[in-house]
C-alpha cells in the first residue's frame, strides 16, 4: 500500500508560541512559499513572521457592498418610477429617502455574504479531507501544540534540507505526510 | 515609559497661552454683544454646547472603558480623563446662559393663546429648566472629577481597589450620563424650537458627543507624543482602534439622523416637519443638503482604510475634519431657530460672534485640559491592565 502513496509534505511540532514564531521567520527567510502554520489560538505577529500579505478580502467586500448599493437603488428607481409607478402618500415616484433603508440593507447583505463566502473561498473551504488529518500528533493543533507544515510541491522543498531546517528551528517532533 | 511632560515642552506654556487667547476672543465677542444681544447669546449657546460635547464624549469614553473592563485603552484613558475632569469649567460658562435664558429660549415668553406651548409649560418654564440644568452640571462635575481623582490616586498607590471602585461606579454613572445628556439636549437644543419634538434627539446629540470626544482625544494623544511623552507606548494599534470607533460613530450618527428624518418625511405632519422646513429655507437648504456628504460620505470613505487610521498625518487631518463638521452639524441644529418666530425670518448668516465665541471657548477648554495634563502623569501607570494595553495588537 505504501507504494501508492506519495510524499505530500512534512509536519513539525513546536512546544511554545516563542518557538513557532522564530521557526516561521526561518522558514520564511529560507524562501518557502507553500507552507502554513497551525496554532490552537491566534499568535500575535505570526502573520508578519510568516511574511503573509494582507488579505484581499476587504477589497472583495468593498466591491460587493458598492454593487449592492448600486443594484438596490437602480432596482428601486426602476420599479417605483418606471416599471410600475404608484402614488404613495402623494410623494414623488423618485423618492430617494424611501429607498435608502433598502439600499442600506442590501449593501449589508452583499457585504456580509461576501465576507463569509469570500473567507470560505480564500481558505479553500470546504476541504473534506486534508493530508494533515492522518497525523495523530496534529490532533493537538486544536489543543496545546503548534505546527508548521511545508508542502513537497514547494520549489524550495528538499526532504533533507527542509527536515534539518525545521529541526534547527527547534521542532520537537517531525513527521512526513503522505496522500 | 515617559509619563511626565518635560518642563521645556510647549504643553507647560499651553494653559496660559490658550486661556489668554480664549479670554481675548470672548472679550471680543462681548464687545459685539450690544449690537444684537439675542443673536450674540445664540452664538454663545452654540459654542457652549459644541465644546461641552467634546467633554461629554471624553466622559462617556472613560465610563465605557470601565464598564467593559477594556484593556486596550488604558494607555490613552488619562487623556480622556483630562478632557472630562474640566467639567466645573462648564458650570462657570453656563452662567451667562442662565442669566439670559428668559430672552434666549422662545418658550420663556409665550403667547397665552398658544395652546400647545401652554400645555408644555409645566415642563418648559424657567425655574424648572434652570434647576434641571444645575442637576446636569452637578452630575457631570461629580462623575468627571471623581473618576479623574480616583484614577490619579492609583498612579502612586497602585491599589487594584481603585480599579474595582471605578468598575463599580461605571454602571450607575452611565445611566446618569444617558439621562442627563438626553434631557440636556432636549432643554438646551431641542427647546429652541419648542413646538417641535423628537424622541431620538438625545441619541443624535450623544453620537456627536462621542465622535467629537474621540477626535479630540486622538489629537491630544498625537500632541503629547510630539512633546516626547508616551512616545513608544501609544502605537498605531491604539490609533487604529480610536479611528475604528470614530468610523463606527460616523455611521451611527448618520443612522440616527436619517432615522429621524425619514419618519418625519414619510408622515409629513406639519408640527413634525417644522424642523426641516426651517432648515430647507432661508439659506439653510444648502447646509441641509451638504451635511450627508460632509458628515457621512467624506469621513466614511476617509476612515474606511486601515492605512489612514495608522498614518499619523492622515489621522490628524481626519480628526480636525471631524471636529469641524461636528460643529457644523450643531450649528445646523441650533441656529436655524434664531428668529423663527419673528415676522421676517432672518437669513442664514455666520457671524463674527459665532466664530469668536466658538474659538474662544475652544481655547479656554484646551487651556484647562492642558493645565490638568501637565499636573499629573499623562497615563494611568498604576492601572493593573497597563501592560495589556501596551502589548495591544489588532489582528
Amino acid at each position: 500500500m505504501m507504494d501508492n502513496k506519495t510524499v505530500w509534505g512534512v509536519l513539525a511540532q513546536f512546544e511554545t508560541t516563542h518557538d513557532i514564531y522564530h521557526a516561521c521567520e526561518k522558514v520564511r527567510d529560507a524562501g518557502y512559499k507553500k507552507w502554513d502554520a497551525h496554532a490552537p489560538f491566534p499568535v500575535h505577529g505570526l502573520d508578519k513572521a510568516m511574511g503573509l500579505k494582507p488579505s484581499v478580502l476587504p477589497w472583495m467586500v468593498l466591491v460587493a457592498g458598492t454593487t449592492g448599493a448600486t443594484l438596490a437603488i437602480w432596482f428601486m428607481i426602476w420599479v417605483s418610477a418606471y416599471d410600475y409607478p404608484l402614488n404613495i402618500g402623494g410623494k414623488p415616484t423618485w423618492s430617494i429617502p424611501a429607498f435608502i433603508p433598502v439600499m442600506f440593507e442590501v449593501t449589508i447583505l452583499f457585504s456580509a455574504l461576501t465576507t463569509a463566502f469570500g473567507m470560505f473561498f480564500l481558505n479553500r473551504l470546504p476541504t473534506w479531507n486534508h493530508p494533515t488529518f492522518s497525523s495523530k500528533a496534529f490532533e493537538r493543533a486544536t489543543d496545546d501544540k503548534f505546527f508548521i507544515v511545508i508542502e513537497s510541491s514547494d520549489p524550495a522543498f528538499d526532504m533533507n534540507k527542509t527536515q534539518s531546517l525545521l529541526k534547527s528551528a527547534g521542532a520537537s517532533h517531525f513527521e512526513v505526510l503522505e496522500n | 515609559m515617559e509619563t511626565r511632560i518635560p518642563q521645556s515642552s510647549f504643553w507647560h506654556k499651553a494653559p496660559f497661552v490658550c486661556l489668554a487667547l480664549g479670554a481675548a476672543c470672548l472679550v471680543a465677542w462681548a464687545l459685539g454683544y450690544n449690537q444684537n444681544p439675542e443673536r450674540a447669546m445664540y452664538s454663545y449657546l452654540f459654542s457652549f454646547v459644541s465644546v461641552l460635547s467634546i467633554a461629554l464624549g471624553c466622559m462617556v469614553f472613560v465610563i465605557i472603558q470601565h464598564l467593559t473592563r477594556a484593556g486596550w485603552s488604558v494607555v490613552v484613558r488619562r487623556v480622556a480623563e483630562a478632557g472630562m475632569a474640566v467639567m466645573p469649567l462648564f458650570a462657570l460658562l453656563f452662567i451667562p446662559i442662565a442669566w439670559t435664558a428668559g430672552s434666549l429660549f422662545p418658550w420663556a415668553h409665550i403667547d397665552p393663546n398658544d395652546i400647545a406651548l401652554m400645555r408644555k409649560a409645566s415642563y418648559l418654564n424657567l425655574p424648572f429648566m434652570l434647576s434641571r440644568s444645575a442637576v446636569y452640571l452637578v452630575v457631570w462635575m461629580v462623575i468627571g472629577v471623581w473618576f479623574y481623582r480616583t484614577s490619579v490616586a492609583q498612579d502612586e498607590g497602585k491599589l487594584p481597589e481603585n480599579t474595582r471602585k471605578m468598575w463599580f461606579m461605571s454602571a450607575p454613572s452611565i445611566l446618569l450620563f444617558a439621562l442627563t445628556v438626553t434631557f440636556a439636549s432636549f432643554d438646551w437644543i431641542m427647546s429652541l424650537q419648542p413646538h417641535w419634538y423628537s424622541t431620538i434627539f438625545g441619541v443624535y446629540f450623544f453620537a456627536g458627543c462621542l465622535l467629537s470626544g474621540l477626535a479630540f482625544m486622538t489629537l491630544i494623544c498625537l500632541g503629547l507624543q510630539n512633546a516626547g511623552v508616551l512616545k513608544a507606548d501609544i502605537t498605531s494599534e491604539h490609533y487604529q482602534d480610536l479611528g475604528k470607533l470614530m468610523f463606527a460613530f460616523v455611521v451611527f450618527s448618520t443612522y440616527i439622523g436619517f432615522s429621524q428624518f425619514m419618519l418625519y418625511w414619510y408622515a409629513n405632519i406639519p408640527e413634525e416637519v417644522e424642523f426641516y422646513a426651517h432648515r430647507l429655507n432661508h439659506g439653510w437648504g444648502f447646509v441641509s443638503y451638504a451635511l450627508p456628504i460632509t458628515n457621512f460620505f467624506v469621513p466614511f470613505f476617509i476612515l474606511m482604510s486601515r492605512h489612514v487610521k495608522r498614518n499619523r498625518l492622515a489621522l490628524t487631518l481626519a480628526c480636525f475634519y471631524i471636529l469641524v463638521v461636528h460643529f457644523l452639524d450643531l450649528y445646523w441644529l441650533m441656529l436655524p431657530t434664531y428668529g423663527a418666530h419673528a415676522e421676517e425670518v432672518p437669513h442664514m448668516e455666520i457671524t463674527q460672534g459665532d466664530l469668536l465665541s466658538l474659538i474662544g471657548m475652544l481655547f479656554i477648554y484646551m487651556g484647562c485640559v492642558a493645565f490638568i495634563l501637565v499636573r499629573n502623569r499623562v497615563a494611568p501607570v498604576g492601572d493593573p491592565r497597563m501592560n495589556e494595553s501596551l502589548a495591544f495588537e489588532n489582528f
